[in-house]
């Protein structure tokens, strides 16, 4: 790894931030079923995210479950939306529809728990 | 909706002869005894909610509802939320399933759902899609006809949003009712209802409730249909076993009085007692031997096993006091070889003491291993056991005896009666249920022991009113072999001085 080692969750925003700047490259997973109103919602709350805190370090790939229904299985899928953040590790999980941008930002560990 | 349509009416016999009249198509759950209290199964194409506390046997009920299911060419998938598919597979391996074999096959598919609340975030609204579109691949990866959902109340503690939770579960049932899977949904006992999340008001077709109590450190597992709509059903407790043979339910109702009466006679082995009894037992009777310590009754009553054995039919012989090579030594000594009949798989000696299982427990493995063994006659050495103390146990015979009669099974009972309590009396719990009663006695006279033997009922046949002594004497062994025409001679009945003459009048 290039940079510092990437903090825990209890640590500060500060840190948090410093991890942000090394450059890291973000992977992250939506799971949808089809184009439902809550997986746009998700898809849309999520770019979001992702353009205010990740710009130009991030690749999204969304995988509808209707199309490729055996990846249900294979990545313990229970909730429709889930976003799975792949790297950097260790992997995380949120469902919903990322509609809580303070939650959102807490689960995929982009700033500190309050 | 389109289960509406399939619905069509079933006329049928039971098991029992009670005719089952059922709005709904069932599917035979092929776990033991069940399908005769449900009249034929599960709801076909329906779920069926099984719940019951922690350790009342849910998972392993599931586990052969789909196994059985596959052995009747109806692939299965266990959605498994508390164990994995390798902690699933060992736990039921001691009951001869081989869930491995099973899948590689690609007849089971066992899927585990892990939802663990500590490594999920929630923010904003979801579903429970992802569950549905990996059941609905799984069912359709093995074509399956069954599905288990063990237990899927585990949901509510991964995932916070109860009221969503419990709109996605009444979705869910309604989706496995539209896949036509016959499904088994497992969930915990809850305090004052029969589940902890009300699921028993999503799955109102049939509700089934496994029970495991403990008396007197004896323990019994019973099964309880609650609720099955449109049917008929046995609404009893029925005690049901766990062992290495799988689950297995002991369904014998109180039906009673249905069976066929065969007028065939049976050799009681003991030649002057079928000259009593004006030619021996009726097949499919119930037949008592009653009498005090050391009266004869063991002896007299494996003549009867020894006799059947001869005529090539199958025994089951249940000691409840004496270990199968104790038994069969003492056999020896009066002239049956027990032994080369057990060799030839006509006997099968079970023995156990009464007062390690409950009465029920006791039933339901007697019950089980009758079915499997499929035998002429039975012999149970004693029942006194279990019929000394509570009503109850009189009613659990009343079941095992009812059952005997319905497969023509003809059944010696040996019966203890205590010293000084008076022969007639002592059985009267059972009396009422017993077609041939033989008293034996032990006679005190001119300084010397006796046996007595006589008749003390026997329905539907003229029989002698004599009390007759008798001998048990080492003579005889294997006499069946070299002179099958011969009647055996090791216990002999001596006729009292001065009754010889009234026997001619008799006879």
């Amino acid at each position: 790894m290039t940079g510092p080692r990437r903090p825990g969750r209890t640590s500060t925003v500060r840190a948090v931030a410093a991890s942000l700047e090394a450059a890291e490259r973000w992977e992250l997973r939506l799971y949808v079923a089809g184009q439902t109103p809550k997986s746009l919602a998700a898809f849309a709350n999520l770019k979001k995210v992702c353009e205010t805190h990740l710009k130009g370090r991030y690749r999204i790939e969304v995988i509808d479950l209707l199309v490729n229904p055996e990846r249900a299985r294979a990545d313990q899928i229970v909730a429709i939306p889930t976003l799975v953040r792949k790297l950097p590790p260790p992997v995380k999980r949120i469902i919903g529809d990322l509609s809580n941008n303070e939650r959102t930002l807490v689960g995929m560990e982009l700033v500190a728990e309050p | 909706m389109d289960a509406g349509s399939r619905r069509t009416t079933t006329r049928a016999k039971g098991r029992h002869g009670m005719p089952i009249v059922s709005a709904l198509p069932k599917a035979r759950s092929g776990i033991r005894g069940l399908d005769e209290i449900t009249g034929g199964g599960l709801p076909r194409g329906r779920p069926t909610l099984v719940c019951g506390s922690a350790g009342a046997g849910k998972t392993l009920f599931a586990v052969e509802f789909l196994v059985r299911g596959i052995e009747r060419g109806e692939p299965g998938v266990f959605m498994a939320f508390e164990e994995t598919a390798e902690e699933l597979a060992e736990n039921v391996a001691s009951l001869g399933f081989d869930l491995a074999r099973l899948s590689a096959q690609k007849k089971l598919l066992v899927d585990f759902v892990r939802v663990e609340r500590a490594e999920i975030e929630e923010t904003g609204e979801y579903d429970l899609e992802g569950l549905f579109v990996r059941l609905g691949h799984a069912i359709d990866a093995v074509g399956a006809r069954r599905v288990v959902l063990d237990t899927i109340e585990s949901l509510f503690a991964g995932l916070s949003n109860a009221s969503l939770l419990r709109a996605e579960l009444r979705r869910l049932f309604r989706w496995l009712k539209a896949r036509r899977v016959t499904a088994v949904v497992t969930a915990e006992r809850g305090l004052g209802a029969l589940t902890r999340q009300g699921l028993e008001e999503y799955v109102s077709d049939c509700v089934i409730l496994l029970d495991h109590r403990v008396t007197d450190q004896v323990s019994t597992r019973r099964l309880r249909v609650v609720k099955y709509r449109g049917s008929a059903h046995g609404t009893n407790e029925y005690p049901f076993l766990v062992d290495d043979h799988g689950f297995s339910v002991l369904p014998i109702t109180s039906l009673g009085l249905q069976h066929r009466a065969s007028a065939e006679r049976v050799s009681s082995g003991i030649a002057r007692l079928d000259t009593m009894l004006g030619g021996g037992y009726y097949r499919g009777s119930t037949v008592l031997v009653s009498g005090t310590a050391g009266s004869g009754k063991t002896s007299v009553a494996a003549r009867f096993v020894q006799a059947a054995c001869e005529r090539g039919e199958r025994c089951l012989y249940f000691a409840f006091e004496e270990s199968p090579q104790q038994l069969a030594r003492n056999m020896r000594s009066i002239g049956m070889d027990l032994g080369r009949w057990r060799k030839r798989e006509l006997l099968r000696l079970e023995s156990s003491r009464p007062a390690v299982y409950g009465l029920e427990t006791h039933l339901a493995f007697m019950h089980r291993t009758i079915r499997e063994f499929k035998p002429a006659a039975v012999l149970v050495d004693p029942i006194t056991d279990f019929t000394d103390s509570l009503a109850d146990n009189k009613a659990m015979l009343t079941r095992l005896i009812d059952f005997l009669k319905m497969e023509g099974i003809t059944a010696v009972f040996t019966s203890l009666t205590a010293a000084g309590a008076h022969v007639e009396q002592s059985e009267a719990g059972v009396s009422s249920l017993i077609d041939t009663w033989i008293v034996l006695r032990d006679l005190e006279r001119e300084g010397r022991r006796s046996r007595a033997l006589c008749v003390l009922k026997s329905r539907g046949m003229p029989h002698s009113h004599d009390i007759r002594e008798f001998r048990i004497t080492r003579r005889g062994i294997d006499i069946g072999e070299d002179q099958p025409s011969d009647p055996p001679a090791e216990v002999r009945i001596r006729e009292r001085p001065g009754v010889a003459a009234r026997r001619g009048a008799l006879r």
